[in-house]
C-alpha cells in the first residue's frame, strides 16, 4: 500500500473507508473522511484500490521585471518545511520556489532567483558549507543580485551568519532568515520574517545581518549584526538578541518600514571581496567545575581553540598544565566568558594573569561561537602567531566592540 | 410543521470540557480568569497554509477574505504553549482515561493508535490557527437506539473578549466532541438525546460544570434543504426551538427559490459606484462611507426583505456574507428608504441601477475594497437563494435564530500535529476501567436508601452539588436537610442574587453538622449562606444572625410569655398555640429550631389550660 491508496477497516463491527498514509509503530495509518487520522493493525486493512496522482497546488510566481533583483539562497530549516509521512515529523523539504508561492507579498518587494547549494537542518551545517555558502552569495552579488536573503535553520544561523561576515566584503545586504515556529501553521512567524528580511535585502545596508522577530508579537523584526547575534530561546519568536548592543535596525510589519543605526554598514560602502580559506581544526569548549584536564588532550590536534571560560574569563588552575602545553605545541586558544555579556579580563584574577602567561589570547568581549567561527577564519588566513594575536583581538566585522558601553 | 413529511434528520454534536488537573497539551491549570488579572498581551496575524493534501479548505479561505490582527490576553496561569510560542506536551493522561471512560459508557471501540491532528480554525481562537484535535473511539449507542460516530478529545478554543481580543485562560483546557449519527426526526429527540449524553458525561464526575462548560452543536437537513450546523447551543431547553426555527428557515428558503425560479429572478455580476449619489445623505451610516456599491437583483423585490426566521430575513442572510469582507451590513431597498435614506435618494438609486418594481436594489459601504468585496459576497449569497439552500456552518443567536459562520468545512481542514506523538490504547487499558454509577441510578438508590422522594433525589443526583450532598451523607447529616439545604435553599438564594459558588463543600458540611446537633436553628440557614458567601468565616456568619438560644433560656421565655397571656390562653384553649407561637417566634426566629419553640409551647399552654 502506498500513501493515497483508498483502503477500508472494521471499527466497532462499522466498515470504514479511508485514505492510506503511512505505517508508523507496525500500525497502519489511514487518513478518514472527517480528516482524522488513526493507526489501527495493519492485518486490519483492507487495499480497495490505488489512489490519484494529486499534484501539488503551486500557484505560478509573477515577477516585476522594474523591482531590485534579489536572490535567496535556501539552505533549509523551518523556514520551509512540511510534513513527513514516514516519521510524523516536520522536516526541510521546500525549494526556493515554493517559498515565492508561499508569500506571494514577497513578489512585491523585488524580483527574485533562487538558489539551494544544499537542504539540511541547521544541526547538520558544517564549516565545508559555510564556505559554499560564501561562494554562492559571492556569485549571486557578483551576477547582480542588490541583495542576498538566506533562508536558514535557526539552531546555527547565527554560526553561519557570523562565518560568511568574516569571508565575504559585501557591498548590499546578506540576510539570514528563518522560522521559530513551523511553516506549515498558519501562526507561523515565516511570512513576516521573510517580508521583513526582503524588505531589508533591498535597503541601504552592507553586511551580513539576521532578521528575526523583535518580540513575540507580530509587529516588527530586529536586524541583527551577524557577530553579535545569539538565538536566547528555544522556541520563542523573539529568540534571537543582539548581546552587548542593540541590533543594526528594525522593520515594521505589516507596512514595512525601515530604520537602520547610524553605524549600520551602508550599501556599497565596502568592495565585493571573498576569503573563503577556513580551519575547521577548532573546537569550542566551556568549563566547568571538576572538569577533568585530560579533556584536552582530546583537542590535542586542533589548531585553535576557544574557551567558554567562567566569569572574566576564568578556568581551574588544574586545567593551567594542558593549556600551556597545547599553546607550546602550536593551538592557538582565546578565552571568552560563559556570562556572555561583558568582556573577558585576564589580569584581575591570579588564574588569569597565569593563562596570559601561558600564551592564552583574550577574546574581548567576543560571543564565544563568534570568536570560534572568527578563529576558524583567522587561521585561514593566517600562520602567523602574532598575526593571529593580532587578528584576534581586532574588531573586524563587528564582533569586538571597544568600549563597553553602559545601559545595554 | 409535520417533521416527518419535511423530512427532518438532525445529529448533535456535544462539547464538554472536562475537569482535569492540568491541560491537554500543557502543564497550566484548568482555571478561567478574570480579564482585569491579565499580565500579558500578545498580537499576532494568522493566515490559511496548504493541507497535506494540496489546497486551502474553502471555510480557511473565507476567514482569509479579511487580514486579521489578533489580540491574546496572557495570565499567570497560562505559558508559553497557549502563547504558540513552545512546542505542545505530550497529551495528557487524565484527559484521556476520561474520554475513554465516556466511549465505554458509550459501548464505543477505541482506536489502537491516537493521533493528535492540527484542526485549522483560523478565526483567531487559537493562537496556533488550528486546534489540536484526536479521534479516540468509535461506533456507539446511547440511550437505546441513536447511534454514537465518534468522541474526540480536543483543546478547548481561546475566549473571545471583543472583536479580535481573546482571552488565552480558556485555550486548552480539554474538552471531548461527542458526535451522533443523524438519527433524530423531531426538534424533541434531538433534546432527549443531548439530555442522555449529558447525563452520562456528568456520571463521570470529571467534567466542569456551569454555563459554557457543555456546548451543543446541531446539525439540521429537511428533505430537498442541505446540511446545516448551528454552534454553540448552550442551553438544553433551547434546542428544540433551534431545532423548528431551523426548519422553518429552510422550508422558507425553499418557496423562495421557487417564486425567484417563477419570476425568472436573476443575479447579475458587476456592481456599480453610487457613492455621488449619497454625497449629502442623512444616514450616518452611508454618510462616513469612504466608497458605496450597489448591484440589482432582478425579479427580487419583496423577496430581500422577506421574514424566513422570526426577525430574519433573506437581506439578513446576505448581510452575514457582507460582513465577512468587514462592513457593518447590507442596506436593499425592500427596507428603504429607512435609517436616514430619503425616498428620493431611493428613487435615485434605483433609476441609476436600471432597476424596476420588480427589482430589489443592494448597497453596501465602506472603502472600496470593502465595498466590492461586500458586493460580491452579498450577489453569491443571492445567487444561492435561485439555487436552494447553501450548507453553511451557523451561530445561534440568543431567541434561537441562526446567523451565518462560514461554510461547512471539507476534510482538507486537518493535517497531523506531528509535536504531539501519538497514543496507543491497549485493551488491558480498556478493561481496566471502572464504569461509574449512572446519575439516574444515583438517583434511584438516593430514592431507596435515603427515602427521598423521585423527583427531588433526581434533582440532588443532577445538580453540581451532588459530590456535597454525598460528603453530607456521609458526615451523618438528615438526607431531607441536606437536600433541602443544597438544592432549595442554595437555588433560592441564587435567585435573590446571592451566589454560594464560592463557599467550600467543608464549610457547607461543618454547618450542617451544626444543624444537626441542633446548635445552629435551620431558620437561620439562609442568613448564615448569605454570610458565607459575602466572605464571612463560619463562626462570624453563624454569629451574625445572633447567638443560638438554648432550651433552657427558651423554656423562661415560654414561661414569661405564656405567663403574660394566660388568660387569653385560657379563653381560647388550645387555639391560641398559634397566636402565641407567633409571639415567640418574633424573639428567636432563627436563633433554634421551630419545632422544638412548638414543643415546648406546646407543653407549656396545655399546664395552663
Amino acid at each position: 500500500m502506498k500513501t493515497g491508496d483508498l483502503v477500508s477497516c472494521t471499527i466497532g463491527g462499522k466498515m470504514l473507508e479511508a485514505v492510506y498514509i503511512t505505517e508508523r509503530d507496525e500500525r497502519a495509518v489511514l487518513k478518514l473522511s472527517s480528516g482524522y487520522n488513526i493507526g489501527v493493525p495493519i492485518s486490519e486493512v483492507r487495499h480497495i484500490r490505488d489512489g490519484e496522482e494529486r499534484k501539488g497546488f503551486e500557484p505560478p510566481v509573477v515577477q516585476d521585471s522594474k523591482l531590485p533583483e534579489l536572490a535567496i539562497i535556501s539552505t533549509g530549516g523551518t523556514i520551509a518545511s512540511r510534513v513527513d509521512y514516514r516519521t510524523g515529523a516536520v522536516t526541510s523539504r521546500s525549494t526556493a520556489d515554493e517559498i515565492i508561492s508561499a508569500i506571494p507579498r514577497l513578489a512585491t518587494i523585488g524580483r527574485f532567483r533562487t538558489r539551494q547549494p544544499f537542504s539540511i537542518l541547521s544541526e547538520n551545517m558544517k564549516p565545508s558549507m559555510w564556505i559554499e555558502l560564501a561562494r554562492c552569495i559571492y556569485d549571486e552579488i557578483q551576477a547582480g543580485a542588490r541583495g542576498v536573503i538566506v533562508t536558514h535553520g535557526t539552531d546555527t544561523m547565527a554560526y553561519s551568519a557570523s562565518a560568511i561576515s568574516f569571508m565575504l566584503d559585501t557591498p548590499v545586504p546578506i540576510i539570514f532568515v528563518g522560522s521559530q515556529r513551523s511553516a506549515d501553521r498558519p501562526s507561523s512567524d515565516n511570512v513576516m520574517n521573510a517580508l521583513c528580511s526582503a524588505a531589508v535585502a533591498s535597503a541601504n545596508l552592507g553586511e551580513v545581518a539576521i532578521c528575526m522577530h523583535g518580540t513575540v508579537n507580530d509587529d516588527y523584526c530586529a536586524v541583527h549584526r551577524a557577530t553579535r547575534v545569539r538565538k536566547m530561546h528555544t522556541s520563542r519568536r523573539d529568540a534571537f538578541q543582539s548581546i552587548g548592543t542593540e541590533p543594526i535596525g528594525r522593520i515594521t510589519y505589516p507596512d514595512l518600514e525601515i530604520s537602520l543605526q547610524a553605524d549600520a554598514i551602508g550599501r556599497g560602502d565596502q568592495v565585493l571581496t571573498l576569503r573563503d580559506a577556513m580551519e575547521e581544526k577548532c573546537a569550542l569548549i566551556s568549563y566547568y567545575p571538576g572538569m577533568d584536564p585530560a579533556i584536552l588532550d582530546a583537542y590535542a590536534s586542533c589548531r585553535g581553540l576557544v574557551i567558554a571560560g567562567t566569569g572574566l574569563g576564568h578556568v581551574g588552575t588544574v586545567l593551567m598544565e594542558r593549556i600551556r602545553e597545547l599553546v607550546c605545541n602550536g593551538t592557538t586558544i582565546v578565552m571568552t566568558t560563559q556570562c556572555l555579556q561583558g568582556r573577558v579580563c585576564d589580569r584581575v584574577y591570579d588564574t588569569g594573569r597565569d593563562l596570559l602567561r601561558a600564551g592564552v589570547i583574550e577574546g574581548e568581549d567576543m560571543l564565544p561561537e563568534t570568536a570560534l567561527v572568527k578563529l576558524m577564519w583567522v587561521l585561514g588566513q593566517t600562520d602567523e602567531t602574532g598575526e593571529i594575536r593580532r587578528l584576534m583581538q581586532e574588531n573586524l566585522k563587528g564582533e569586538i566592540i571597544r568600549r563597553s558601553v553602559y545601559g545595554l | 410543521m409535520d417533521y416527518k413529511v419535511l423530512g427532518l434528520t438532525a445529529g448533535i454534536e456535544i462539547h464538554q470540557q472536562l475537569d482535569t488537573a492540568e491541560k491537554l497539551y500543557c502543564r497550566c491549570p484548568t482555571i478561567l480568569r478574570n480579564i482585569d488579572e491579565r499580565n500579558g498581551e500578545i498580537r499576532r496575524y494568522l493566515r490559511a497554509t496548504v493541507s497535506e493534501m494540496g489546497g486551502i479548505d474553502r471555510a480557511a479561505e473565507e476567514e482569509m477574505k479579511q487580514m486579521r490582527f489578533f489580540s491574546y490576553y496572557a495570565y499567570d496561569t497560562t505559558c508559553l504553549v497557549e502563547n504558540d510560542d513552545e512546542p505542545p506536551t505530550p497529551m495528557n493522561p487524565e484527559a484521556l482515561q476520561i474520554t475513554l471512560t465516556i466511549a465505554k459508557m458509550l459501548l464505543m471501540t477505541p482506536i489502537s493508535q491516537v493521533h493528535t491532528m492540527r484542526k485549522m480554525v483560523i478565526d483567531g481562537s487559537n493562537t496556533t490557527g488550528f486546534q489540536r484535535t484526536a479521534l479516540v473511539a468509535m461506533n456507539g449507542i446511547a440511550g437505546g437506539d441513536c447511534a454514537i460516530e465518534s468522541i474526540c478529545l480536543e483543546e478547548e478554543a481561546a475566549q473571545r473578549v471583543t472583536d479580535k481580543t481573546f482571552s488565552l485562560d480558556r485555550l486548552g483546557i480539554p474538552l471531548v466532541e461527542i458526535t451522533t449519527a443523524p438519527c433524530m426526526h423531531t426538534p424533541e429527540e434531538v433534546k432527549e438525546i443531548a439530555e442522555y449524553i449529558g447525563m452520562i458525561l456528568r456520571s463521570t464526575r470529571k467534567v466542569k460544570r456551569g454555563l459554557g462548560t457543555i456546548r451543543q452543536d446541531v446539525n439540521i437537513s429537511i428533505r430537498d434543504g442541505a446540511r446545516v450546523e448551528i454552534k454553540g447551543v448552550q442551553e438544553l431547553d433551547l434546542i428544540p426551538e433551534v431545532v423548528s426555527r431551523e426548519v422553518e428557515r429552510q422550508v422558507s428558503l425553499l418557496a423562495i427559490r421557487e417564486e425567484l425560479r417563477s419570476r425568472s429572478a436573476e443575479v447579475p455580476r458587476g456592481k456599480i459606484d453610487v457613492t455621488d449619489l449619497f454625497s449629502s445623505t442623512k444616514s450616518k451610516v452611508l454618510k462616513k462611507a469612504p466608497c458605496i456599491m450597489a448591484a440589482t437583483l432582478k425579479g427580487f423585490a419583496g423577496i430581500v426583505g422577506r421574514e424566513i426566521q422570526p426577525g430574519r430575513r433573506l437581506g439578513s442572510e446576505m448581510s452575514d456574507y457582507a460582513k465577512k469582507c468587514g462592513v457593518g451590513g447590507l442596506f436593499h431597498t425592500d427596507e428603504l428608504p429607512a435609517y436616514g435614506v430619503t425616498e428620493e435618494e431611493v428613487a435615485a438609486l434605483r433609476e441609476r441601477m436600471l432597476a424596476d418594481d420588480g427589482d430589489c436594489v443592494i448597497i453596501v459601504s465602506g472603502t472600496e475594497e470593502q465595498a466590492s468585496c461586500a458586493i460580491r459576497q452579498a450577489l453569491k449569497r443571492a445567487g444561492m437563494a435561485l439555487e436552494g439552500i447553501p450548507e453553511e456552518t451557523r451561530k445561534m443567536l440568543p431567541e434561537g435564530c441562526s446567523a451565518y459562520m462560514r461554510p461547512l468545512p471539507g476534510a482538507a481542514r486537518m493535517y497531523p500535529e506531528t509535536d504531539v506523538l501519538p497514543v496507543e490504547i491497549t485493551e488491558e487499558m480498556m478493561d481496566a476501567i471502572k464504569l461509574p454509577e449512572l446519575l439516574t441510578d444515583v438517583a434511584a438508590r438516593f430514592t431507596e436508601e435515603l427515602g427521598i422522594d423521585g423527583a427531588l433525589a433526581r434533582h440532588i443526583a443532577y445538580s453540581d452539588r451532588l459530590p456535597t450532598f454525598e460528603k453530607a451523607i456521609a458526615a451523618g447529616i438528615k438526607p431531607a436537610l441536606a437536600a433541602r439545604t443544597l438544592i432549595s435553599t442554595l437555588r433560592e438564594l441564587s435567585r435573590d442574587g446571592v451566589d454560594c459558588g464560592r463557599v467550600p463543600d467543608e464549610m457547607l458540611i461543618l454547618l450542617l453538622v451544626r444543624v444537626n446537633k441542633g446548635e445552629v436553628a435551620k431558620e437561620a440557614l439562609p442568613d448564615i449562606l448569605r454570610a458565607l458567601a459575602g466572605g464571612a468565616s463560619l463562626e462570624e456568619a453563624i454569629l451574625s444572625v445572633g447567638p443560638t438560644f438554648s432550651v433552657k433560656d427558651l423554656e423562661c421565655l415560654i414561661e414569661e410569655i405564656v405567663t403574660e397571656r394566660a388568660e387569653f390562653i385560657r379563653d381560647r384553649g388550645m387555639a391560641a398555640l398559634g397566636p402565641v407561637m407567633g409571639v415567640v417566634m418574633k424573639e428567636v426566629r432563627g436563633r433554634i429550631d421551630g419545632q422544638i419553640v412548638a414543643d415546648i409551647l406546646k407543653r407549656s399552654i396545655e399546664k395552663v389550660i
